[in-house]
């Protein structure tokens, strides 16, 4: 059947010759590859030169790029479980160098026995926990592959208290209901901010010892992070305040253009 | 006379071209991340051929102290590579074009054919649909490739949540090796893409573009010559 469109007849059109075809297909898919390719280099363009982000707990990345990350850490933190642990190795393939990358905040001694650890609760109320009251709950070793954002590992030996031992001894579960633990050297020179199921995971011990001896100040004496989900960067030295929130406490890489999850 | 040959469907073409500077962008982000541990070497008895990679190379790209940028871009564009990726192995796949770029039982033995004939060793190349065996053997490894980039590059993202991925790639240090071995594959891959499709001159180059080739035929015969039918057919 044959529908009408209009009731005056237009003169049938000519078939196109081939030559015609070939003109007008190419005139199309060119034309489109150049505007699409032009549109993708304006928003590359538009991507590499935008603006840093406002500096908040995160700072030093692309505005777009730090929302993409955040993006990206959401999907990847519904894949965490506590049930994936970190590759164990035995005692003899931990290296007896391990290496060490930096001193911020845990530059020069400290006097141990002065030492506390620091613990702020959300109520306000403050404990102060000697080394001593560590060293007393029962301890855990782990020999794990430590990864550093760099691009390098090494398998090194810790020892300390599960952070969820410690969680469950001194009564802290109700901070656990909070979203994220904040550390802090003594200084306050280097900070950085766990979420709570990577603090909470099975393998993140609060360490006092790198080989089954006491740990060297530049392995963070007396106490430190060793948290085997995250970067080294996240692995704070010489722990000097803890505290808990809802939001992100500050975190010194993540205010250097890094991602704040940098979980593995 | 001329008659237009359809070639590429859409579908390749779109993933293709968007597939380039989101490779681009993988590689010179990748880079970026590599340079902050940059210990890949070619060593053979103890003397050292080629450092990945040299300080011109580093600073003539600008690559130095940008590991944090690097990783921001490297974890958003690893996104569009994977589900361009995912897109073009599910067009293959439903439409039937597989059967195309497969490699075939022969085509590892055309192949050398076909290679001794691009090198003008040998005259004949053998028949070949859409691609000869050395395209089916190219095309269907890069998509490996890109698959095994996907999958390294999970294992040393996240080694602990993806540990079985990590232990499938013989371990954290194997799977970074890999994933720039991989990457080193993709450039090769491009020079001999590139060397391949200038020789292989305009009419195919447009075909990845506008989709046709066009190729000149002989005129067929439109009066179809029968036999007088007083005389008998002999059959």
């Amino acid at each position: 059947m044959k529908k009408t469109f209009s009731k005056k007849q237009k003169a049938p059109k000519k078939p196109l010759t081939i030559e015609q075809k070939i003109t007008r297909r190419n005139f199309l898919s060119f034309g489109t590859f150049i505007v699409a390719g032009s549109v993708a280099y304006g928003g590359w363009k538009w991507l590499y030169n935008s603006p840093e982000e406002a500096r908040t707990v995160t700072a030093g990345a692309r505005a777009p790029l730090r929302r993409a990350l955040n993006k990206t850490e959401l999907a990847f933190r519904r894949i965490f479980s506590n049930n994936n642990l970190v590759k164990t190795y035995p005692k003899n393939m931990a290296a007896k160098a391990v290496r060490h990358n930096s001193d911020i905040g845990s530059e020069g001694k400290i006097d141990i026995d002065a030492w506390k650890l620091q613990v702020k609760k959300h109520t306000g109320e403050v404990l102060h926990i000697s080394l001593e009251d560590i060293k007393a709950l029962p301890k855990t070793d782990i020999v794990y592959d430590f990864k550093c954002v760099e691009g390098w590992d090494q398998i090194s030996h810790w020892g300390g208290v599960k952070f969820s031992d410690f969680i469950n001894h001194f009564k802290l579960n109700a901070e656990t209901e909070l979203q994220y633990v904040g550390l802090a050297t003594p200084d306050k020179e280097y900070y950085v901010g766990i979420d709570m199921p990577s603090a909470m995971h099975p393998q993140t011990l609060l360490a006092y010892e790198v080989n089954e001896k006491p740990l060297p100040p530049k392995h963070g004496a007396p106490l430190r992070l060793i948290i085997p989900v995250k970067y080294g960067i996240k692995n704070l030295k010489r722990i000097g305040t803890m505290s808990f929130s809802d939001t992100r406490p500050p975190d010194y890489w993540a205010e250097q253009g890094y991602d704040y999850y940098s979980g593995l | 006379m001329k008659v237009i040959k359809e070639k590429h469907p859409l579908a390749m073409r779109w993933t293709h071209w968007v597939n380039f500077p989101i490779l681009t962008i993988m590689i010179w982000s990748g880079m970026l991340i590599y340079w902050a541990n940059d210990e890949y070497k070619i060593t053979l008895f103890g003397h050292t051929f080629f450092s990945f990679f040299p300080d011109w190379f580093y600073s003539a790209l600008r690559i130095p102290h940008r590991l944090s940028e690097g990783m921001a871009f490297h974890f958003l564009f690893m996104w569009f590579f994977t589900l361009n990726g995912i897109l073009y192995v599910l067009y293959t796949i439903i439409s039937g074009e597989w059967r195309e770029l497969l490699p075939q039982k022969k085509s590892f033995k055309e192949a050398w054919l076909v290679l001794l004939h691009d090198l003008h060793i040998r005259k004949m190349a053998p028949p070949q649909n859409k691609y000869n065996a050395a395209q089916r053997i190219a095309y269907t490894a890069i998509i490996i490739m890109g698959l095994g980039s996907v999958i390294t590059g999970l294992a040393i993202y996240k080694p602990v949540q993806f540990y079985y991925l990590t232990w499938l790639c013989g371990g954290y240090h194997f799977a970074r090796i890999l994933h720039f071995a991989l990457t080193i594959g993709y450039v090769g891959f491009f020079v001999i893409h590139v060397v391949q499709v200038i020789l292989a001159g305009w009419n195919n180059f447009r075909s990845v573009i506008s989709g046709f080739e066009v190729l000149n035929e002989e005129p067929k015969p439109i009066i179809k010559i029968t036999p007088p039918s007083d005389e008998k057919n002999i059959q």
